[in-house]
C-alpha cells in the first residue's frame, strides 16, 4: 500500500467543460448540421442555391441593377440608346403612376379619391390594431358612415362636387372598392345563409344550399358575364345599373356563397351547450345569434374570411375582362401607348402591378396570422 | 300537488299561435316561397319582354347555325363550316384537357414543394417558402398575362433559331414542337399489350395482397407491375417489327422567307396559349397545394413515426405505410376544393383567347346575340364538372377514410 501524498498529482476541483467542438457550435455548426449533414443533402444544398441564384439574380438585376431609373420617353429605356443591357424602365411606371392609382378620374377632382384613400386608412388602422379603444364606434364608423361619405365623395353630385362617371374610374381604385364593397356586402348575406344551411326549416335549408352550391360551382368570369349581359335583361323597363354597380352585384353574390361556407364551419364549431344555454336563459333566437354565438363562431373564422378577402382582392382582376379597368387592365392598358413602347415595358409594368397585389395580399395573410395567434383563446386546443 | 301535476299532463299550456315554432317556421317558409316564386317570375317576365323588345328569339336553334369562325386548338374534327354547337363542344373538351392535366401537374409541384417545405435543409425549406408565399399572393390573372405576354413572348422569332430542349422538344413563338408518334398497322398489339400489362399488374397486386394477409411473406409488387406495365409492350413492339415510329418537327432554314420554320402539320404543335395557361394555372394551384400538403403531414403525430420506427419498420416504408396514409385522410378534402378551383380557374383562358368554353362561348354570344343560353351552357357545363370532380374525389375520400372498428 503507498501512501496518498506518493501521487505527484491529484485534482482538487472539477475539471472546466471544454468548450464543443468548433465544427458543432455556431454558424458552422449550424451549416453542418442543416445544409451538409450528408452527400444527398449536401448536393439538396447545392441545388438549392443554384435555384435561388438562377431565380433570383435575373430578377434583381432586372428590377434593380440593369433598370433605367429617369427619363421622359421610350428613348431612356432603349437598349442601344443606354448602351448596356436594360432592365425595368421604371420612368414609365412613374410616368404612369396616377393612371394606375386613380384610372381616368379627372385630375382636378382627384383629391376626392385621396380623401377617401385617407379617410378607409384612418379607420382601419385603428380597427385592425387590438389595443386601440372604441371599437363599435369605430366599427360603425367604417361599416355604416364610411361607405356613405365615400359613396357621395366618389360619385359626386351633392355639395358642387361634380359627377363622376364610374365609367372614368380605374386603376387601384376600382380595385379597392370592389374588394371593399364585395366583402362588406357579402358578410350580412353569407351568415344569412350559413344560418340558413343550418336552419331546421327544409325549405330555408333547401333554398340556402342551392343558392350556396350554384354559385360556388362556377367560374367568377361566367358571373362577370352575367351580371353584365344578363343583368340588363333581367330588370324591368326603365331600371338600369351602371356597369361597377352590376360588377359590384355580381361579385357580392358571389362571394356571399364563399362567405356562407366559411362562416358555416364556425357555426359547426360551437358547441351544442352554448346553444342550450343561450335558450336556457330565455334568449330569442336572434339574440342568442347576435349575443352568444356569432361572436364566438366568427371570432374561430377570422382566418377564414381574411382568406376570402384576399381571394375576391386577387379575384377582381377578372373584372378586365368585362371592360372595366382595375389595377391590371390599367397597366394591360398602357401598354399600347407609343411614348414608352420598350422591350422591357411589359415586364416592368407586371412587376409593379405584382408587387402592390403582392404587398396587399401577403400584409392581409400576415395579419390573419397574427389575429389567429391572439384569438387562440378558449376552444382551441 | 299530484292534481296539479295531472293538469299540466292532461292539458297542455296552450300558447299563442303566434308563439309556436312550428307555425312560425311554416309561416317563414311560405313567405320565403312566396318571395322566391314572385322574384322568378318578375325576372322570367322581364326577361321575356326585354328579348322581345330586343327581337332575339330565346331557345336552342341557334346550335346548328354554321359557326363560321376557326379554332385553334380542336382534338376532334372541326372546320369553319361547322355548326355552334360544335364549336361549343371544342371548347368543352379544350376546357377538360387543360383542366386534367393542370390538375395533374399542379399535384406533382404542389407535393414536391410541400415536402420541400417539411425538408431539414435550410435551403430547400425556404426556396420552398418564398415560392408559396410569392405564388400565392399574385392574382392568377396576371400570371397568365406573364407567362402568355412577357415569358412567352420572349422567345425566338417563328424564323429564327428555336430554342431546343436534347435536340427533341423544341420552343418558338409558335409553341412548343414536339415529336409525333406515328401508329402504323401492328401499333394495335402494342396497346393491347400495355394494357394486358397493366391489368395482369392489378391481378398480381391482389394476388400478393391476399397472400400477404394469409402468409405474412411479401411479394415484389412493384418491380413485377413495372416489368409487366412497361416489358410487354417493348416486348410487343419489338416483335410486331417496331410498328410506332416518331415524326419530328421540321425546322427549315433556307429557301423563300415565308417557307422558313417549322413546317405547319409535321410533329405535335403545342400552341403558346395552352403552355401559358398550363403553367400559370399548375404553378399557381401548387402554392395552394403545397401548403395543404405541408399542413396534412404536419397533422400526423410524430408519436406515428416513432412508434413505425420502433417496430422495426424501415424509413421508407415508414412514410409510405404509416404517414402518407393517414396524412391524405387530412389532405384530401381540401385537395378537392383546389382542384374545383383549378378547373373554374381555367375560364380565365378567355384573357389570353386559348378556345376553353367561355372564350368560344364568348365568340358564339357575340355573333348570335343568345346571352341566356350561352351563359347557361357555361354555367350547366362548369356545375356538372364541379360536380363529377367532387363526386370522384368523395369516392376516393371514402376508400381512403379511417375505418373505425
Amino acid at each position: 500500500m503507498t501512501d496518498m501524498t506518493d501521487l505527484s498529482y491529484v485534482r482538487t476541483t472539477e475539471a472546466e467543460a471544454k468548450p464543443a467542438p468548433v465544427s458543432t457550435t455556431g454558424f458552422i455548426g449550424w451549416m453542418r448540421r442543416n445544409l451538409f449533414s450528408s452527400i444527398p443533402n449536401t448536393i439538396l444544398t447545392l441545388i438549392g442555391i443554384w435555384l435561388a441564384y438562377s431565380i433570383f439574380a435575373p430578377l434583381i438585376n432586372f428590377a434593380f441593377v440593369h433598370a433605367v431609373w429617369t427619363g421622359d420617353n421610350r428613348d431612356a429605356c432603349l437598349a442601344q440608346n443606354v448602351g448596356r443591357e436594360v432592365g425595368a424602365c421604371w420612368p414609365y411606371v412613374e410616368a404612369y403612376f396616377p393612371q394606375f392609382i386613380y384610372g381616368r378620374y379627372p385630375v382636378e377632382e382627384r383629391y376626392r379619391v385621396d380623401i377617401v384613400y385617407l379617410l378607409f386608412a384612418l379607420l382601419i388602422v385603428p380597427m385592425l390594431i387590438p389595443s386601440v379603444p372604441a371599437k363599435r364606434l369605430n366599427g360603425l364608423l367604417l361599416l355604416v358612415a364610411f361607405p356613405i361619405v365615400a359613396f357621395f365623395l366618389l360619385v359626386g353630385g351633392v355639395f358642387g362636387l361634380p359627377v363622376v362617371e364610374t365609367s372614368q374610374w380605374g386603376g387601384l381604385l376600382v380595385t379597392l372598392v370592389i374588394a371593399v364593397t364585395g366583402i362588406t356586402a357579402s358578410l350580412p348575406i353569407g351568415i344569412l345563409l350559413a344560418l340558413g344551411r343550418r336552419s331546421d326549416m327544409p325549405i330555408v335549408r333547401l333554398l340556402s344550399i342551392i343558392f350556396i352550391e350554384f354559385w360556388r360551382g362556377v367560374p367568377l368570369i361566367t358571373v362577370l358575364f352575367m351580371a353584365s349581359v344578363m343583368l340588363p335583361l333581367f330588370l324591368p323597363e326603365g331600371v338600369t345599373f351602371d356597369k361597377l354597380m352590376r360588377v359590384l352585384i355580381g361579385v357580392t353574390l358571389f362571394s356571399s356563397a364563399y362567405m356562407a361556407e366559411v362562416v358555416r364551419g364556425g357555426l359547426q364549431a360551437i358547441p351544442k351547450g352554448q346553444y342550450e344555454g343561450a335558450q336556457a336563459l330565455g334568449l330569442r333566437f336572434w339574440q342568442m345569434m347576435r349575443l352568444i354565438i356569432l361572436p364566438q363562431a366568427l371570432k374561430l373564422v377570422i382566418p377564414g374570411i381574411v382568406g376570402t378577402f384576399i381571394g375576391l382582392f386577387k379575384d377582381t382582376t377578372l373584372v378586365l375582362i368585362v371592360g372595366m379597368f382595375d389595377l391590371l387592365g390599367q397597366v394591360q392598358s398602357s401598354f399600347t401607348d407609343p411614348t414608352w413602347a420598350s422591350p422591357s415595358q411589359s415586364h416592368t409594368g407586371y412587376l409593379f402591378a405584382a408587387a402592390i397585389f403582392w404587398v396587399f395580399c401577403f400584409g392581409m395573410s400576415r395579419y390573419s396570422l397574427f389575429m389567429e395567434k391572439k384569438l387562440h383563446t378558449g376552444h382551441k386546443r | 300537488m299530484a292534481v296539479q301535476e295531472q293538469d299540466l299532463v292532461g292539458k297542455p299550456p296552450r300558447a299563442s299561435l303566434v308563439n309556436d315554432p312550428k307555425v312560425r317556421g311554416l309561416f317563414y317558409q311560405v313567405v320565403l316561397v312566396a318571395a322566391v316564386v314572385f322574384l322568378g317570375w318578375e325576372i322570367v317576365h322581364n326577361t321575356i319582354v326585354n328579348l322581345e323588345k330586343r327581337n332575339i328569339s330565346s331557345g336552342f336553334d341557334f346550335l346548328s347555325i354554321t359557326a363560321g369562325f376557326g379554332i385553334i386548338q380542336s382534338v376532334i374534327d372541326y372546320s369553319e363550316t361547322a355548326s355552334y354547337g360544335r364549336a361549343l363542344m371544342v371548347g368543352v373538351y379544350n376546357t377538360i384537357i387543360v383542366a386534367f392535366v393542370g390538375i395533374i401537374l399542379a399535384t406533382i409541384i404542389g407535393f414536391i414543394v410541400g415536402v420541400a417545405r417539411l425538408s431539414n435543409n435550410w435551403v430547400i425549406s425556404k426556396l420552398a417558402y418564398c415560392y408559396i408565399e410569392i405564388v400565392r399572393n399574385i392574382p392568377l390573372l396576371l400570371q397568365i398575362f406573364f407567362w402568355y405576354f412577357a415569358a412567352l413572348r420572349a422567345v425566338p422569332d417563328a424564323r429564327e433559331e428555336p430554342l431546343s430542349l436534347f435536340g427533341v422538344v423544341f420552343l418558338n413563338i409558335g409553341g412548343l414542337w414536339a415529336p409525333k408518334p406515328i401508329f402504323e398497322s401492328g401499333s394495335s398489339i402494342v396497346v393491347a399489350a400495355l394494357i394486358a400489362g397493366i391489368v395482369i399488374a392489378f391481378i398480381v397486386k391482389r394476388w400478393a395482397h391476399k397472400r400477404q394477409m394469409a402468409t405474412g411473406e411479401q411479394f415484389p409488387v412493384f418491380w413485377t407491375a413495372f416489368g409487366l406495365i412497361i416489358g410487354l409492350p417493348v416486348i410487343a413492339y419489338l416483335v410486331t417489327g417496331m410498328p410506332i415510329s416518331l415524326e419530328h418537327p421540321e425546322f427549315v432554314n433556307e429557301g423563300p422567307i415565308l417557307r422558313r420554320g417549322f413546317q405547319i402539320g409535321i410533329g405535335t404543335n403545342v400552341i403558346p396559349e395552352f403552355i401559358a395557361l398550363l403553367l400559370a394555372l399548375s404553378v399557381y394551384t401548387a402554392s395552394f397545394i403545397a401548403e395543404i400538403v405541408r399542413a396534412g403531414i404536419q397533422a400526423v403525430s410524430h408519436g406515428q413515426t416513432e412508434a413505425a420506427h420502433a417496430l422495426g419498420i424501415r424509413h421508407g416504408p415508414t412514410l409510405r405505410l404509416v404517414i402518407i396514409p393517414q396524412a391524405m385522410r387530412v389532405i384530401i378534402p381540401p385537395l378537392t376544393s383546389q382542384y374545383l378551383n383549378l378547373t373554374k380557374n381555367s375560364s380565365l383562358a378567355v384573357a389570353i383567347a386559348y378556345p376553353d368554353l367561355v372564350s368560344v362561348g364568348g365568340t358564339v354570344l357575340n355573333q348570335t346575340g343568345q346571352a341566356i343560353e350561352v351563359i347557361g351552357i357555361w354555367m350547366l357545363v362548369y356545375l356538372s364538372l364541379s360536380l363529377a370532380t367532387s363526386a370522384f374525389m368523395n369516392w376516393y375520400n371514402q376508400r381512403m377514410a379511417l375505418v373505425e372498428r
